[in-house]
């Protein structure tokens, strides 16, 4: 057995020690990091909530109630569904669209500047400038912004100080705050790929669509954007895919009104102290985030090979 | 439709380097004009600046006796192919063919009427729905000079479109280039480093160097009349003769040099007097092994070093006494047998047929 393994071609091309490492890594990784865990959330998500005692005793069986309470809430409740938690759950999604779309306009004329008009000088310093700010934790940059947005914070004591306004615009309980913050979290996510796309498109396809008397629009939007496609999807999804899921920024910029989705999960682990339940969130969260994704891919025509390129 | 290109003292400068610079010239009318140069000559700057890509620094471009000045490359009456040829790859052929109408709001029947049209032009008929990846280098480059027809611009610009394909397509398309051009009827402006290119394309060439016009005249007149020691060396093969002018016999020099005196024609324009330092040049085609018939006014005398086959042609090089090298081609189908490596012979030439300038650096290989 023994030798039969490191007969095998991958163990002869890599040498043996290498080809140890790769396989004990990739394994670790694969089974450690991605099965496990995920399956263990899935299992969980179907038992019932008991203390840890009561494990494989008669009240530990697998049923549907958590999937259930997340659609029609509580059995004691008089509501036909659960308005708060699909609510949240709606909003989520949809304001991380938002998000993700925001983030695109915002990112795709500084990556094309960064790619196609600035000097190498130029683009190196806008680089340095866009990552440096991401050596510093979500969290903490999430405080930053909570400082800037705050009732008595940096730009409303700016705007009443210059008379501008008579009193200062309530950034946190309109949620700006938390949308600026959201759209920032994850800018970079959004900035990379689509400045690798759009840099390896040849300046000579854009001054031939102009040369053919294309617009600047038209042609960023016949030859830029089809070419930075893979580029675009790669972004959006990522960034959706954070933001769907953020925590940190939510839980400094949210207003108190609001729950973000992750909120809820995060409540059920830790102060409901219940694991089946948050399992059966986090489980419902990343399915329909996976479908959505996968459907968005459906509508744009895009492979996830191209993603991935 | 064609029109006239003029360049009226045009300089492009990048900081203090001039990629061009005084650069006059007028190109007639559906003219095949070639700017031919090595690279690095401001060439391809020239072209940027008559398709609107680079405003020169100073002077004019005129279309049509229009100033261009402020014209973005997009309202210009011009069309470029590019050296790579930009093609979209996301694009059908037919797509790419149709994209100028496109940008114009022209509708899908009329696109798709006008891209059959071209694609029957360029015989590739029924292609249309290909993608550009499907096509072979030369459907490429026939697909590109659609799309730019497609404009229908009054000056088609092509920067080195041939240079990637192999010789014998290259050759192929340059015959089919000027097909076209005599059947579109617009002005061509073609840019080239490949002097067989230009000359067997054009109806006129210019050749630059750093940036300036060194000639412009016919294909002949520029290859048997050159202006300077470099269109001498660069277009085609030269050999240098350097010397001192000690007399002067009507429209011809005689030249002294370390291996003896030779008689050149004089350019009208570049007229010398005894005592100049200057150059005689001669080609290698124009040197002969005499025969007892023949007559040349000069002859020369060589030792042959080498000898290269290279089909229609055999090359002997050989060097004078003085040590400077020599190079003359003889046809294939004369006899070459007797002459062999370390022999010594005379060579002779025609004075008409050699032309002796004031000393200037010469094209370097």
């Amino acid at each position: 057995m023994n030798n039969f393994l490191f007969t095998q071609p991958f163990f002869k091309k890599n040498g043996k020690a290498v080809a140890v490492y790769f396989l004990v890594a990739i394994i670790f990784w694969f089974v450690f990091l991605v099965i496990i865990p995920q399956f263990y959330m899935l299992d969980l998500s179907f038992r019932t909530n008991v203390p840890p005692l009561a494990r494989g005793g008669p009240e530990d069986y697998y049923t549907f109630e958590h999937y259930s309470h997340f659609i029609f809430g509580s059995k004691t409740a008089t509501d036909a569904f659960n308005f708060v938690d699909l609510g949240v759950f709606g909003r989520t999604i949809f304001v991380s669209m938002l998000v993700t779309i925001a983030n695109l306009l915002f990112c795709y004329p500084i990556a094309f500047y960064i790619a196609k008009i600035a000097n190498p000088s130029t683009a190196r310093l806008l680089i340095v400038s866009l990552i440096i700010p991401f050596w510093i934790n979500e969290l903490l940059r999430s405080f930053a912004l909570r400082i800037l947005f705050a009732n008595e914070g940096v730009i409303n004591n700016f705007l009443t100080g210059i008379g501008i306004l008579d009193q200062g615009i309530l950034f946190i309980t309109y949620d700006i705050g938390l949308y600026t913050g959201l759209i920032y979290a994850y800018i970079l996510l959004m900035m990379f790929p689509l400045y690798n796309a759009i840099e390896s498109l040849d300046i000579n396809q854009i001054e031939a669509a102009k040369d053919l008397g294309s617009s600047s629009f038209r042609t960023h939007w016949r030859i830029v954007i089809p070419h930075a496609k893979p580029g675009i999807v790669s972004g959006c999804t990522m960034v959706f895919m954070l933001t769907v899921g953020a925590l940190a920024t939510p839980v400094v910029l949210s207003s108190p009104n609001t729950l973000w989705f992750p909120q809820l999960i995060y409540q059920w682990f830790n102060m409901n102290d219940n694991w089946s339940r948050g399992s059966a969130y986090s489980i419902i969260l990343l399915i329909v985030s996976v479908i959505f994704v996968l459907s968005m891919m459906r509508i744009f025509k895009v492979r996830i090979g191209e993603i991935i390129k | 439709m064609s029109a006239d290109v003029e360049l009226s003292d045009v300089s492009v400068t990048f900081g203090s380097f001039y990629a061009a610079k005084n650069v006059n010239v007028k190109v007639n009318g559906g003219e095949f004009f070639s700017f031919l140069g090595p690279s690095g000559c401001g060439k391809t700057t020239l072209l940027r600046a008559i398709s609107g890509f680079q405003e020169p620094s100073e002077g004019k471009v005129l279309i049509d006796n229009k100033d261009m000045s402020g014209i973005g490359p997009n309202k210009r009456p011009t069309a470029l192919i590019f050296q790579n040829l930009a093609l979209f790859p996301l694009m059908s052929v037919s797509e790419n063919i149709a994209f100028s109408l496109e940008v114009r709001g022209v509708s899908k029947e009329e696109r798709k009427k006008r891209a059959d049209e071209l694609l029957e032009l360029i015989a590739l008929e029924g292609q249309g729905e290909k993608k550009v990846h499907q096509l072979s280098g030369g459907q490429k480059q026939r697909v590109a000079i659609a799309r730019a027809l497609a404009v229908e611009p009054k000056v088609l610009l092509l920067d080195e479109p041939l240079s990637a394909l192999d010789l014998k397509l290259r050759q192929r398309m340059r015959t089919e280039l000027r097909e076209i051009q005599k059947r579109v009827n617009i002005t061509f402006i073609y840019i080239t480093h490949d002097q067989g290119e230009a000359l067997t394309m054009s109806d006129r060439i210019a050749v630059m160097n750093e940036g300036e016009l060194e000639q412009i005249g016919k294909c002949d007149e520029v290859y048997n009349n050159p202006l300077t020691p470099f269109v001498a060396t660069f277009v085609g093969e030269n050999n240098p003769l350097y010397g001192k002018v000690t007399g002067i016999k009507g429209d011809k020099a005689q030249i002294e040099t370390a291996d003896g005196q030779y008689l050149a024609m004089m350019n009208e324009t570049k007229k010398l007097n005894i005592g100049d330092e200057s150059i005689a040049f001669v080609r290698p085609e124009s040197l002969f092994i005499p025969r007892d018939d023949d007559s040349f006014d000069n002859k020369i005398d060589v030792n042959i070093e080498s000898f290269e086959f290279e089909g229609n042609l055999k090359n002997f090089y050989a060097r004078l006494q003085s040590g400077a090298k020599i190079k003359f081609s003889v046809p294939n189908a004369i006899d070459t047998s007797s002459i062999s490596s370390g022999s010594s012979i005379a060579l002779g030439f025609d004075s008409s047929k050699s032309v002796i300038l004031p000393k200037a650096s010469l094209a370097i290989d």
